[in-house]
């Protein structure tokens, strides 16, 4: 099953090679995994995209707040979050396609980020499966080139993780 | 006053009350051997090689309880240590590796000796510092010992460049270590204590099954108390060897792959297994789906990815060892149950096993069985020592049939299964207690993967006796290869040997060899009275194999026994 995890890490030297160590040495699957400062720079934050049995998921959560950087680990998908990622699309623009283009780029609320003479360069976010729906339109037009980010996510109400 | 960071680093050691050191210089170390120079009551011991440094400072804390410290250069010194680092890390040894690195400047300049070696060691140590500014070395090293010797204990290793070295700051050393990140769990929840508790009063077949956390807590005498208290038998891993005395009648030995008849019988037929300090590693469960299949587990440990990594627990028990054994005989205190009548029936049960099946080995006269090696070493000591051993036969007869007493006697590599561990380990464990008799028990092979500390036991007059049981194989693997290669010795046979007393003769060692039966006991006399480092060349029967045993991937019960 799919699991997104955050963990909250102190913000040093080194840490993002501790994580990720830690799942390649364990065997452990990494689908996506973002990072970067929060509010209070001394600390960061990662969410790590996997996939595992309840027996691998509860090793991973384990192992992650076993290591001696990480403050604090959720997993969410026992609750309720909302996770989003974004991507950018370079497709070939031609008087053809151009119309169509930007209707597939409204239905899923992108923007045109960058347009050249024959190129468009779109961005769109939102959870996996939109991200993941909006290029499987978008294919049979031409992809240039794709640029995917990690996904990031939160609770939703009052829960924190910090 | 300002310091430079070696000053601050010797200041440092004092104040962690860390006052031996193993180490072996080099050039960007040369500032802190310059302030060790000058401060005689931080003692040194110069290895022969880095790996022996860091081996040294697992056996030292193996037998004192206290954190080990070793101290090498940076690029080949700090590899060299990493063998030594896993060992300690994969058996939860706390100790302290201070390597040097090249000036920050030209870090990831490929320097002239520079090695990477955090990222290197990232998977074997507890934790690791890279220290880039003077003014965090006093914090960063009290962080490094707190972090070794609490929670699960281990390995952290402290990379310092050369200009942090030099440079100069105030000292100040932190009275008390507090992270936010780092906060193990030291009590044990209560609740799950009781149902520890109601479990064993309900168990009719119940086995305390112990591992080395027991002695990392020096909580030996709170089992003996429970133990004795609720008349229950108890088995040990490799690791767990001298936390319950051996010759105890409800001591079933170790437990596993060379485990005793009794003990993989009991464990088998276990209806509670109650798990302390030990991780259900797989040569001591076996084939996992057979291992102990009619058994409610408990599972004691203060790392939880240990608890339900390999064998799902029932009742599981996060906490300091020490303090849920306090707490378990606290309420055993208070229990009704007459236990003794209770396990009667399991006692006996276990009593025909163990008449069913002994260990033991066939004597000769012409031959020295290794065995009866182990046997004399037990005999003349009266098991009052240091007991190390390298990795193979020589290990699992040493574990066979040493009796041991007490915890912190028996130093061996047993996650790693590290050869050349137990003669360095033996070093740390005579430089922590001068006036122990220490042995390495070792096999002709291991024995030559550290030889060259000899140099070290000489010099610094710690006379550990080294007695090699010569079988001029690489004997554990050659027993596999008969038993299941079809006897195609590929490999395991060493043709060319060293004379070994020659070799202790040209270290200024004692030299001593053995080739008959009633020669072994006259070796040991003189070597324990020679009290200097000695080697005992103990040729003995060539292809003795290590019995019971539990082929890889067989049910512990499916011994192999002759």
């Amino acid at each position: 099953m799919r699991h997104t995890i955050s963990v909250l890490v102190e913000n040093k030297f080194g840490v993002l090679s501790r994580v990720s160590g830690l799942f390649s040495g364990r065997g452990f699957n990494i689908e996506s995994l973002s990072v970067a400062p929060t509010l209070d720079q001394t600390t960061s934050r990662m969410t790590i995209i996997t996939r595992g049995d309840d027996a691998i998921i509860e090793q991973i959560t384990k192992q992650l707040n076993k290591l001696i950087d990480v403050i604090k680990v959720i997993d969410f998908s026992e609750e309720d979050f909302i996770e989003r990622g974004i991507v950018l699309v370079k497709v070939n623009s031609e008087p053809n396609n151009r119309a169509e283009i930007l209707r597939m780029t409204e239905i899923f609320r992108g923007k045109v980020v960058d347009v050249s003479p024959k190129t468009y360069t779109i961005e769109v976010t939102g959870a996996e499966e939109k991200v993941s729906a909006f290029v499987e339109m978008i294919k049979p037009l031409g992809i240039i080139e794709i640029a995917r980010s990690g996904k990031i996510a939160m609770s939703r109400g009052k829960k924190t993780l910090g | 006053m300002e310091h430079t960071g070696a000053e601050i680093f010797v200041k440092s050691l004092l104040k962690q009350g860390a006052d031996l050191i193993f180490g072996y210089p080099g050039g960007v170390v040369l500032p802190i051997y310059d302030e060790l120079f000058k401060t005689p009551k931080l003692r040194h011991i110069l290895v022969r090689h880095e790996q022996g440094a860091v081996h040294m400072a697992d056996g030292f804390a193996r037998a004192s309880g206290k954190p080990g410290v070793a101290l090498v250069t940076s690029g080949p010194g700090a590899t060299n240590t990493v063998t030594g680092i896993a060992t300690a890390y994969m058996d939860s040894i706390p100790i302290v590796v201070f390597t040097g690195q090249v000036p920050t400047g030209l870090i990831g300049n490929d320097a002239f000796q520079e090695a990477d070696i955090v990222g290197i060691t990232r998977p074997c140590v507890k934790h690791s510092y890279l220290v880039r500014d003077v003014k965090d070395l006093a914090n960063t090293i009290a962080e490094a010992f707190y972090i070794a010797t609490t929670g699960r204990p281990g390995p952290v290793l402290v990379d310092l460049p050369k200009d942090v070295l030099l440079a100069k700051t105030r000292f100040e050393y932190p009275e008390k270590v507090e992270m936010r990140s780092y906060r193990p769990t030291t009590v044990a929840n209560k609740r799950q204590i009781d149902r520890l508790a109601a479990a064993l009063e309900e168990a009719k077949r119940p086995v305390l099954y112990v591992g080395g956390g027991m002695i990392l807590t020096n909580a030996a005498a709170e089992l003996k108390k429970l133990a004795r208290a609720i008349h229950a038998p108890v088995t040990m891993t490799l690791m767990g060897l001298g936390s319950f005395p051996s010759l105890d009648d409800l001591c079933l030995g170790m437990l596993g792959m060379h485990g005793t008849y009794r003990a993989n019988m009991a464990v088998t037929h276990t209806d509670l297994i109650v798990a302390l300090g030990a991780r259900f590693d797989d040569r001591v469960t076996g084939k996992l789906d057979e291992f102990a299949p009619n058994a409610k587990v408990a599972h004691v440990d203060v790392d939880p990815t240990a608890i339900s990594k390999n064998v799902t627990a029932h009742i599981p028990v996060v906490g300091d060892l020490k303090d849920a054994m306090k707490k378990l005989n606290a309420v055993i205190a208070e229990s009704k149950v007459d236990w003794k009548t209770k396990h009667k029936p399991w006692l006996d049960q276990i009593d025909e096993w163990k008449h069913a099946n002994k260990l033991e080995y066939v004597k000769k006269t012409k031959v020295i069985k290794p065995q009866f090696v182990i046997e004399e070493i037990d005999r003349v000591t009266g098991g009052d020592a240091i007991f190390a051993t390298e990795v193979g036969q020589n290990q699992m007869w040493a574990a066979q049939y040493l009796t041991l007493k007490n915890p912190r006697t028996f130093l061996t590599s047993g996650g790693l299964g590290t050869m050349g561990y137990g003669f360095p380990a033996a070093i740390g464990a005579q430089a922590a207690f001068p006036d122990k008799v220490v042995f390495d028990i070792a096999g002709d092979g291991s024995i030559q993967m550290n030889i060259q500390e000899l140099g070290t036991a000489v010099q610094q007059r710690l006379p550990v006796i080294i007695a090699i049981l010569n079988n001029g194989f690489l004997g554990m693997v050659r027993q596999w290869q008969q038993l299941f290669h079809g006897n195609r010795y590929s490999y395991t046979c060493m043709e060319s040997q060293p004379d070994f007393v020659k070799l202790a003769e040209a270290y200024g060692a004692l030299g001593i060899r053995a080739t008959l039966p009633e020669e072994v006991g006259p070796a040991l006399e003189r070597a324990i009275a020679a009290r200097r480092p000695t080697i005992i060349d103990f040729v003995v029967d060539r292809e003795e194999n290590v019995y019971p045993m539990v082929p890889a991937g067989s049910p512990i019960n499916k011994m192999l026994l002759a």
